[in-house]
């Protein structure tokens, strides 16, 4: 039987072979980025993020509650991702299966680890309470590139979100009532970019014919040339060489990606 | 019945929030839609007809429909937990039953036609914005159905019927209190292939709130109508 996947394995290396790709992108360019704020008005801060024909929803919801005996004057951070059976034929419904748990994971790390939110501000009580900051992201279409679109729209969404008000005589948090405070967050936006491996290329941004074909990928969240987290997926390897032009190439699109983004970041 | 009562967002008793409706907003999906009354949106995927997974399931005699409705955590106040809850299994359910009148699905035995409806943002009447915005992704994807169904929910406050209940009005405590009874009907038709209530209520007046649901569900198809014949104008513009 002819392996069609081969086949365009071999037909989309050969174009990155002239730098070229079938969408007429660069290897190094991301896609039309389109993000849309305040999807849903129960949520603390919502965006859809659209990159090309991928879309996502992400939401962020707060509650207080008890903080981990590790950290306890420090906020919690949790971070969930579906991917809805809505979104690709691909996708079962059922218990969270390993590829919504990695994306939700390397999303939560690619928050934690940058110090995005001041979670010590999100102290009310030491060691009883705190706020507890709940990311969800939901898949609405798969057009490859989840991971970059669901660190777009976790950052994006933290910085809409407003804090619920909060009823401290009564301890009890008023549902449906924002303040006007902020999340706390850094100055630096700390964006995730996937590089993926097709045979001997680097590329960013695949759509899902590409991150199909492609050997391995690796996610960074940096922000002007600091990383603060990464994963690298799937089985096969990479050479020094390769990875120090990943890093090259994290450094050398982020202002491009930086640009498509911050127009939504005010 | 008074003629003044006010509702609490100011719409007349037989009035309907807002509606917006859209097909094909999912490119993966064979056929997708969005549905929304005022603040509640629903969105839905079909993905099929399919071959069924496990071969056991699959039936012979005429093909199956299998519905999924689910709310995303932050659709409201509260944050819902992420996965199946009973509510959401119960409703997956009535959801299908509500659809299955109208599709033929007899033409595709062995094989598994999916839906699978999610709430973005909850205002009351979700399961009602699901099933018309299901039916909109089973027309959009091409499956032959006898009908479209229209949905909606006939509300009574106190001694007043109204149409399209929101939150506030679902948790309405006055007098009687809230009455909450979601129907479907078959768009051109005047069979009724789904129903439930929750509340109070006299089996007169509950004739009276099946006529008005109808009444109601006219309007609905008309968007519904509406949204099916755009996405056809765009392809032809393409």
């Amino acid at each position: 039987m002819i392996n069609k996947s081969n086949l365009i394995k071999q037909r989309i290396e050969k174009y990155l072979a002239e730098g070229k790709r079938f969408d007429g992108r660069t290897p190094e360019e991301f896609r039309e980025v389109i993000i849309e704020t305040g999807v849903s008005k129960h949520a603390e801060g919502s965006v859809r993020v659209k990159i090309g024909k991928t879309e996502v929803l992400v939401g962020v919801k707060m509650n207080v509650g008890e903080p981990y005996p590790d950290s306890p004057d420090s906020g919690n951070l949790m971070v969930t991702a579906e991917l809805l059976p809505l979104s690709s034929p691909r996708f079962e419904s059922g218990p969270p299966r390993f590829p919504s748990i990695e994306l939700g994971r390397i999303t939560d790390r690619g928050v934690r680890e940058s110090k995005f939110i001041d979670l010590k501000k999100l102290c009310i009580k030491k060691g009883e309470k705190v706020w507890t900051v709940f990311i969800d992201i939901y898949s609405i279409n798969d057009d490859g590139n989840l991971l970059d679109a669901a660190g777009i729209g976790a950052i994006v969404a933290l910085k809409n979100a407003k804090i619920p008000k909060y009823d401290a005589k009564e301890e009890k948090v008023l549902f449906g009532e924002l303040s006007e405070e902020s999340v706390p967050l850094s100055k630096e936006i700390p964006l995730p970019v996937t590089i993926y491996k097709i045979g001997d290329n680097l590329i960013i941004d695949p759509t899902k014919e590409e991150e199909d074909v492609s050997d391995t990928r690796i996610t960074v969240g940096s922000s002007e040339g600091v990383v603060f987290s990464m994963q690298k997926g799937n089985e096969k390897s990479l050479s020094i060489e390769e990875f120090n032009k990943v890093m090259d190439l994290v450094k050398k699109t982020e202002k491009e990606r930086n640009l498509k983004i911050a127009k939504f970041l005010k | 019945m008074t003629k003044e009562f006010k509702r609490p967002d100011g719409r007349k008793v037989d009035e309907l929030r807002e509606m917006k409706a859209k097909v094909g907003v999912v490119p993966n999906a064979d056929g997708s839609a969005v549905f929304s009354f005022g603040d509640t949106i629903a969105i839905a995927a079909v993905y099929g007809p399919k071959k069924m997974h496990p071969q056991h399931q699959q039936n012979p005699a005429k093909g199956t429909l299998r519905c999924t409705y689910n709310m995303i955590s932050f659709s409201v106040s509260d944050r819902i937990r992420p996965g199946l809850s009973r509510r959401s299994t119960e409703i997956s359910k009535i959801t299908q039953w509500a659809l299955e009148p109208v599709l033929r699905i007899d033409r595709f035995p062995n094989m598994v036609v999916d839906v699978h409806i999610n709430i973005i943002q909850a205002n009351a009447s979700t399961r009602c914005a699901g099933i018309n915005a299901a039916t909109l992704a089973l027309a959009h994807a091409g499956i032959e159905m006898n009908d479209l169904v229209s949905s909606v929910s006939i509300g009574k406050l106190d001694k007043q019927l109204v149409v399209d209940l929101n939150k506030k009005e679902e948790d309405f405590e006055d007098g009687e209190g809230a009455t909450d009874i979601p129907i479907t009907f078959t768009s051109t038709g005047d069979k009724i292939t789904h129903i439930q209530l929750d509340g109070k209520i006299t089996t007169e007046q509950l004739k009276e709130a099946v006529k008005l649901g109808k009444e109601a569900c006219k309007k609905i198809y008309e968007v519904q109508k509406t949204a099916l014949k755009n996405s056809l104008e765009e392809k032809n513009d393409k």
